[in-house]
């Protein structure tokens, strides 16, 4: 079991030893052309949670692989993810074939960036040309927008998914006191407490599709929340907006995890692995 | 890296400044930094933090000036003696102290840096701008300051030929920029983490999206 960052909640440069005490560091996503991100207010916090339209800001991938990855290898000792976005196949593709440095563990494709105009193709089209091209095993990260998990998740492994990241955040919006939209965008995706139920929906019935590894997120601020996606399916887990409260969270999640394994009965986090699944099916049953 | 840790302290005191809370809390293990960077303050009950410029440093004590304007700023105002939150700085840059003839320039809750850079600079002349009389009395603040209340604006009565250290609303903040083009200036965005990690503080200066809490708060056109 490991702990990992949510993509786009750290910056491995300006904070080193907050990405030094995870076990892997997911980037912020790459996309092949720089770009500057959306237009400021770009955060709001609401009552349970809160929302971003950050925009995938970003060095494309050029500058990235030139001078980024290498800043970053040098600043963390912990495995480097890349997290790949665009807005159609070929942006994907081309990203994904240019990185093949050492100093790339993992590539995370960003299927589901709520903060962009242009969706995406098909998810499982997308891993499939990139599995064609990439040298890294490939995570891909889901939307909790979808209609059937099960379905969705299958769909991804059989085009070549090595592992799913799940979830990104949900659409949302919050109004001021004027009734305008917060976000200069309008929409944002909302994270936070208020995301762990369905994100942990979300785990549960992609473990019941399949036995890829899953980084489980969403709403993740203490060990109790990451132990309840390790009961429900996911064999890690990323901290997300707890990192912006919290930049000590990696060491307390890691330490509290241990501690309520033990006050739920489990020797260690990993023996509390699916447990939540073997009740839901007893149910389905 | 720089000094800044994360602790959590104790509140030794809450005051009213005019409509203001001066949040005072033990000082622990942290450093007070330059003037004009900020901490992150834990905030009651909500998801993320507030970032705060510090206002004072009296020995062992950091304090805090807060408006009370929205739940979490209104959470912070109404701790009590003896409560305790976690602090997190000293966060971003501050403002350069090498100026020959400094002048403080304040409007509003921009006032709180000042006291604390005030000290830095051996108490410069201040001129501090407020909206009403109500928020004028946190001019207490600054003892020898010159005060001007709307409709008078700071801009009305600022002398042009001195180093601008300012901080206040945006459309003041631009309003002595185009005055004082070298005015160093600190300014503000909804922050989420304090410390680069959520790209959401960015404003556009000059065409150009900067992150505040570490390109920032404290810019200055070079």
């Amino acid at each position: 079991m490991q702990i990992l960052n949510a993509s786009g909640c750290l910056d491995a440069l300006t904070a080193p030893h907050v990405a030094s005490a995870l076990d892997a560091f997911v980037t912020k996503t790459v996309t092949p052309e720089p770009r500057a991100g959306n237009a400021p207010v770009r955060i709001a916090e609401t009552e349970h949670g809160m929302l971003n339209a950050i925009g995938l800001a970003n060095p494309g991938s050029r500058t990235f692989l030139a001078t980024t990855l290498p800043q970053l290898a040098r600043a963390i000792d912990v495995p480097v993810w890349v997290s790949v976005g665009g807005f159609c196949v070929r942006d994907y593709v081309e990203t994904c074939e240019q990185l093949t440095s050492d100093d790339v563990a993992c590539i995370e494709l960003n299927l589901s960036c709520p903060n962009v105009d242009e969706a995406p193709e098909a998810a499982a089209e997308i891993v499939a040309a990139c599995r064609e091209v990439a040298a890294k095993p490939l995570y891909a990260k889901v939307s909790p927008h979808s209609w059937d998990m099960g379905e969705t998740v299958r769909a991804l492994e059989a085009a070549g998914a090595d592992g799913l990241s799940m979830v990104n955040t949900l659409r949302g919006v919050a109004l001021d006191t004027r009734l305008q939209p917060k976000l200069a965008r309008g929409a944002g995706g909302y994270s936070g407490p208020a995301l762990k139920p369905a994100a942990l929906a979300a785990v549960l019935a992609a473990r019941r599709a399949t036995s890829l590894p899953i980084v489980g997120m969403g709403g993740v601020f203490d060990g109790r929340d990451a132990l309840e996606f390790i009961a429900c399916g996911a064999t890690h887990v990323a901290l997300g907006t707890v990192l912006f409260a919290d930049p000590d969270a990696p060491t307390r999640v890691r330490r509290e995890l241990v501690e309520e394994a033990r006050r739920a009965g489990f020797d260690t986090p990993d023996d509390a692995f699916g447990v939540a699944l073997e009740t839901v099916a007893r149910l389905a049953n | 890296m720089s000094s800044f840790r994360r602790e959590r302290l104790s509140v030794t005191a809450v005051e009213a400044v005019g409509p203001y809370a001066l949040l005072r809390v033990e000082r622990g293990g942290l450093d007070p930094g330059v003037p004009g960077q900020f901490f992150m303050l834990e905030a009651p009950e909500r998801v993320l933090p507030r970032p705060m410029s510090l206002c004072t440093a009296r020995r062992g004590e950091l304090a805090f000036l807060i408006d009370p304007i929205g739940p979490g700023t209104m959470a912070l105002a109404e701790l009590e003696c003896g409560d305790r939150l976690h602090v997190f700085g000293p966060l971003g840059n501050g403002f350069r102290l090498d100026v020959a003839r400094p002048l403080l320039v304040g409007g509003g809750i921009g006032i709180a840096p000042l006291p604390y850079l005030a000290e830095a600079l051996e108490h410069p002349p201040a001129l501090l701008g407020f909206r009403s009389e109500l928020h004028a009395q946190a001019a207490e603040l600054l003892p020898n300051a010159e005060v001007v209340i709307d409709p008078v604006l700071v801009t009305d009565a600022m002398p042009l030929d001195r180093d601008v250290l300012a901080c206040g609303p945006e459309p003041m903040l631009e309003a002595v920029r185009a005055l004082v083009p070298g005015a160093q200036l600190a300014w503000e965005a909804p922050m989420a983490c304090g410390y680069g990690a959520c790209y959401g503080c960015v404003v556009d200066i000059d065409g150009e999206l900067k992150r505040l809490c570490v390109e920032g708060p404290v810019l200055c056109r070079s």
